[in-house]
């Protein structure tokens, strides 16, 4: 049984949410429901950990999926650069899935809560399935599964809010423009080397010398997944997405999502364009990245503060720190892409954990929460407080959490390649952004009350996934080693590809 | 057990307090005995760290390793023995008599607030003995937040204003300026350790040196050099306890400590003469001196006046760094100790006041010397030791000022401070005067705490205990730069 898991990891981590979805769509019990979606997001995170080990010595596992090889059959690729993303989204699954189960019930017609965790499970297969192809064109296929499903989830926030449809129906109409621009990238590419597979394709682009195709193949795959990944001024669908969708999803998307399609910006550059880096000069496509991400970086953080409602303002705020994720990726170094992994990681558990307090406070108030409802908020809840203090800090960067070492990483690497503005303009933007969280924090701190409410007991089923994460952005702002080192794997990883 | 106990003792004494406190609220005696205890037992053990440094023992301590080049640890400079004297031994007395000020003056949340005190207390003693830059920035923002809670504990619209620009001055530059300056010197260095001669000489060409210094001496907000020193004023809207030993000791001598690591580990005294990098910040320091003492005669509130005197004698310490000679630097640091001690006095003082009377203006304080007669001398003889007048501590480090100027030909910078010297006499001395000498203008009652009192007097006696016990200091600061 073992060896026979340990051969088939790869896919088994794409195809066990994908199976319960469809076992849990079925079902009648909604307890139940979520028992077995847990169950199948605890059994991809085992899955998960067990793959880790395996690339921690093989370092490359390439699996062919019904035994086809490539590149008439489909590969899956797990090295040490895939692994990152796949952990978050694995990890971050699991603690997403113990939490939603309230806030399901709370917001979601009863009829639907086993649909919502068929869609649920749908989108982390998608999500996983993204990260580990390594086919141009299933990758395609798990970007419409995760992006319908999740498209899906944003709308079903309907119950509580009608404005969830629009916000639904936005993200679906950029998330389809995203998608076709990739698929005709990839249609493009396979018309002039035959070939999906993406190491195949980077074997093969080189020879080509300076094709039109490959050019226009290349914009067209790099704008669409951009819309995915939310860089500015491509993220017009997120804050709408995020603040209407029901409070679990927003935690999974925000955690997750852009993390994924970031990673395949990543995987485009570097692996499939990545052998053709000369010729094609990613000079000058790195500096309009560059540029993009200042601008995110500033435009993100200035919507928050004018923000009023609080999930929409960790909407924005999520852009601008997409941003400085690109804004690694931009500085096309060892160094840079290693601090865009390490913030990869680090910011989905802060963002995570900020998520998670927020609509933990909608959750027992039965309010939306914005800058008024807010006040006072932190003596009734201390725990919830306190997981959001320690959030909104690691946000600001501030020393003892992951958000430190994220900032320390990406400056010094700002500095190492472009001289002392960049590392300016970076802290001046995270500068910046403590005003909208001191803006929440000491709303939360301070005594008059705005709501009238009654004392709340807090429950152990919201706080203590909250605790985790909470801990988690703690923990590794210490012992930070960690995460360090496998992200600096993963650049050294990459860039070896380019020479 | 060996010697790197201590080093434990010292940083977790406090963290202990910080983590019983609150279980404790139900029982207030028990709860209020942990400060001197801690405070005890962390001086206790520093006492014991100086007397090693003294031996010539080096002690340090890897905590956590981040990575290669990075990680938390600790290390005994000279400079760190005395400013964890410093900190822990004004602990003990401001513990004792933050019981008589919070009860006295019926303060509300007083669990939280001893919560945070001792870790504002864990955060200095650890920027004390921090062995690298990192350490010391990290814990330099955790006394940063750690302290808000205490500045805005009034929780009314006053508290939140001055909470808002406490913070938005002391994180704002320090990750706008410091941390910049620090992963700089990271890059060119490739390590954050500190070393006796500087580690910056021959990385770096000469002509940056200025800048990046600029960077470091207005990242270290805490420091109060002008233009960033209006924090210092907004946080007296705290307790008492708090400006005394947050404001006037650890987090402002967290500010100077830094400076003067950074000038001395980090740049290297020597390789700081030898560019002249350092002389910008000499006129920096000396215009912020003179001008916080103007602006501390305008000013008619108590502690108001006090924190402006603070920012100028800050800047005595700062200059002592910038001028950067042996003896210069030696002034610089028994400053720090004398400074702290002369100033806790006075705001032990103003706080005993204000408990007893509920005054806070100067003018208000016509005559009533008579009826405190304690505090009042308390806060002569405190002024006294920040005037620098002999027999009380702070004449010799003003001496040793003087004497690092005169060698390095700096002459403008003697008339300075006299200049200053001369301010001072007025706006300090003015207030026992007025205490003692003029009419009493109406009845006031006066209610007396005598857990207030005596802190009080006792600090005040310590100014003149350390005029006559210098040695020791002497001894620590003669081995700061490394020459015996």
């Amino acid at each position: 049984m073992m060896p026979f898991i340990i051969k088939n990891l790869p896919i088994l981590i794409v195809i066990t949410p994908l199976m319960f979805s469809l076992i849990v769509a079925v079902l009648n019990n909604n307890r139940l429901a979520w028992t077995l979606s847990t169950f199948a997001s605890f059994l991809t995170m085992i899955f998960t950990i067990l793959l880790c080990f395996e690339v921690s010595y093989k370092s490359n596992i390439s699996y062919y999926l019904g035994n086809w090889p490539p590149p008439l059959g489909i590969e899956y690729v797990i090295d040490r650069i895939s692994i990152i993303p796949i952990m978050i989204v694995s990890v971050i699954g699991l603690i997403a899935t113990l939490f939603a189960h309230n806030f399901f019930t709370l917001e979601i017609d009863e009829k639907l809560v086993s649909k919502t965790y068929s869609l649920w499970l749908l989108t982390i297969a998608g999500l996983i399935g993204l990260i580990t192809t390594a086919d141009a064109f299933n990758l395609f296929v798990f970007l419409e599964i995760s992006s319908l499903s999740a498209v899906a989830l944003v709308a079903l926030g309907s119950k509580v809010d009608r404005k969830a449809l629009v916000a639904g129906y936005n993200y679906l109409i950029l998330g389809a423009v995203g998608a076709t621009f990739y698929v005709i990238g990839v249609g493009l590419l396979y018309g002039v080397t035959g070939t999906l597979n993406m190491g195949d394709l980077a074997q093969k682009i080189p020879a080509l010398g300076l094709n039109k195709s490959v050019i226009v193949a290349f914009t067209f795959m790099m704008l669409g997944i951009m819309v995915k990944a939310a860089v500015f001024p491509l993220h017009i669908w997120l804050p709408n997405a995020y603040a209407y969708a029901p409070s679990p999803v927003s935690v999974l998307l925000a955690a997750t999502a852009t993390k994924v399609s970031i990673y395949i910006i990543v995987r485009i550059s570097y692996t499939i364009f990545g052998s053709s880096y000369e010729i094609y000069s990613f000079e000058s496509l790195r500096y309009i990245l560059l540029y993009l991400a200042i601008l995110a970086m500033f435009a993100g953080t200035i919507m928050a503060i004018f923000e009023k409602d609080v999930k929409k303002l960790l909407a924005h705020s999520s852009v601008a720190q997409i941003g400085y994720i690109v804004l690694g990726i931009s500085l096309a170094t060892s160094p840079g892409i290693a601090s865009s992994f390490i913030h990869l990681i680090n910011h989905a558990l802060i963002k995570a954990g900020l998520f998670m307090s927020i609509v933990a406070m909608g959750y027992y108030t039965l309010k939306r929460i914005d800058v008024k409802t807010i006040a006072g908020l932190g003596r009734q809840l201390p725990i919830t407080f306190f997981s959001f203090v320690i959030c909104a800090l690691s946000l600001a960067g501030l020393p003892l959490t992951v958000g430190f070492i994220s900032k320390l990483y990406l400056i010094k690497a700002a500095y190492m390649s472009e001289g002392i503005w960049l590392p300016f303009l970076i802290l001046v933007s995270s500068a910046l952004s403590l005003i909208y969280i001191w803006k929440l924090i000491e709303g939360l701190w301070y005594n008059e009350k705005s709501l009238k409410i009654e004392k709340i007991k807090e429950l152990p089923e919201i706080y203590l996934p909250l605790l985790v994460i909470t801990f988690l952005n703690v923990y590794f702002g210490i012992d930070a080693g960690l995460i360090i080192d496998n992200s600096f794997i993963a650049s050294d990883a990459l860039m070896s590809g380019i020479k | 057990m060996t010697n790197e106990f201590y080093i434990y003792l010292s940083i977790l004494t406090p963290l202990i307090a910080f983590f019983t406190t609150p279980l404790l609220s139900s029982n207030p005696n028990l709860r209020d005995s942990l400060g001197p205890i801690g405070g005890i037992i962390t001086f206790y053990s520093s006492l014991n760290i100086a007397s090693l440094y003294l031996d010539g023992e080096v002690l340090s301590l890897t905590f956590f390793q981040i990575s290669e080049t990075l990680s938390i640890s600790f290390k005994i400079t000279g400079l760190g023995v005395i400013f964890g004297l410093v900190a822990s031994g004004l602990w003990i007395l401001a513990s004792i008599y933050t019981i008589g000020y919070m009860r006295g003056n019926k303060e509300k949340n007083q669990t939280r607030f001893f919560t945070f005190y001792s870790i504002a207390i864990f955060a200095a003693i650890c920027i004390a003995y921090s062995g690298n830059l990192l350490t010391l920035f990290i814990f330099y923002e955790v006394l940063t937040f750690s302290t808000y809670p205490l500045v805005a504990h009034k929780q009314n619209e006053e508290a939140k204003k001055a909470g808002r620009l406490y913070m938005g001055i002391l994180v704002g530059t320090s990750i706008v300026f410091l941390l910049p300056a620090i992963i700089i010197v990271w890059v060119l260095t490739g390590s954050l350790d500190f070393s006796t001669n500087g580690v910056l000489k021959g990385n770096i060409s000469n002509e940056y040196v200025p800048f990046l210094l600029a960077l470091f001496a207005f990242g270290i907000g805490k420091a109060a050099l002008m233009p960033f020193h209006k924090w210092l004023p907004a946080a007296m809207v705290a307790p008492t306890p708090v400006s005394a030993l947050l404001h006037a000791v650890a987090v402002v001598k967290a500010g100077v400590f830094s400076m003067l690591v950074v000038i001395t580990y980090v740049f290297g005294i020597d390789f700081l003469t030898e560019t002249n990098g350092a002389v910008w910040l000499i006129w920096i320091s000396s215009i912020t001196l003179l001008l916080s003492s103007c602006i501390a005669i305008t000013k008619n509130d108590l502690k108001a006046r006090l924190a402006y005197s603070t920012i100028s004698q800050l800047s005595y310490i700062v200059l002592g760094g910038a001028i950067a000679t042996n003896i210069a630097v030696q002034g610089a640091s028994i400053h720090i100790v004398m400074h702290a001690v002369g100033k806790i006095t006075l705001f032990f003082a103003a706080g005993a006041i204000y408990v007893a009377t509920h005054l806070s203006k100067i003018s208000d304080l016509n005559g009533i010397g008579k009826s405190m007669p304690l505090t009042f001398v308390a806060f002569f003889i405190g002024s006294l030791s920040i005037i620098g007048v002999p027999p009380m501590g702070g004449s010799w480090s003003k001496f040793y000022l003087m004497l690092g100027s005169v060698e390095k030909d700096y002459l403008l910078v003697i008339y300075i401070l006299a200049i200053s010297t001369l301010l001072n006499v007025y706006y300090l001395l003015e207030i026992p005067a007025k205490a003692f000498f003029q009419p009493k203008r109406t009845n006031i009652q006066v209610t007396k705490h005598p857990l207030i009192v005596y802190p009080t007097f006792f600090a005040a006696m310590l100014t003149i205990v350390l005029f006559i016990y210098i040695e020791p200091l002497k001894d620590i600061t003669n081995l700061i730069s490394g020459n015996q």
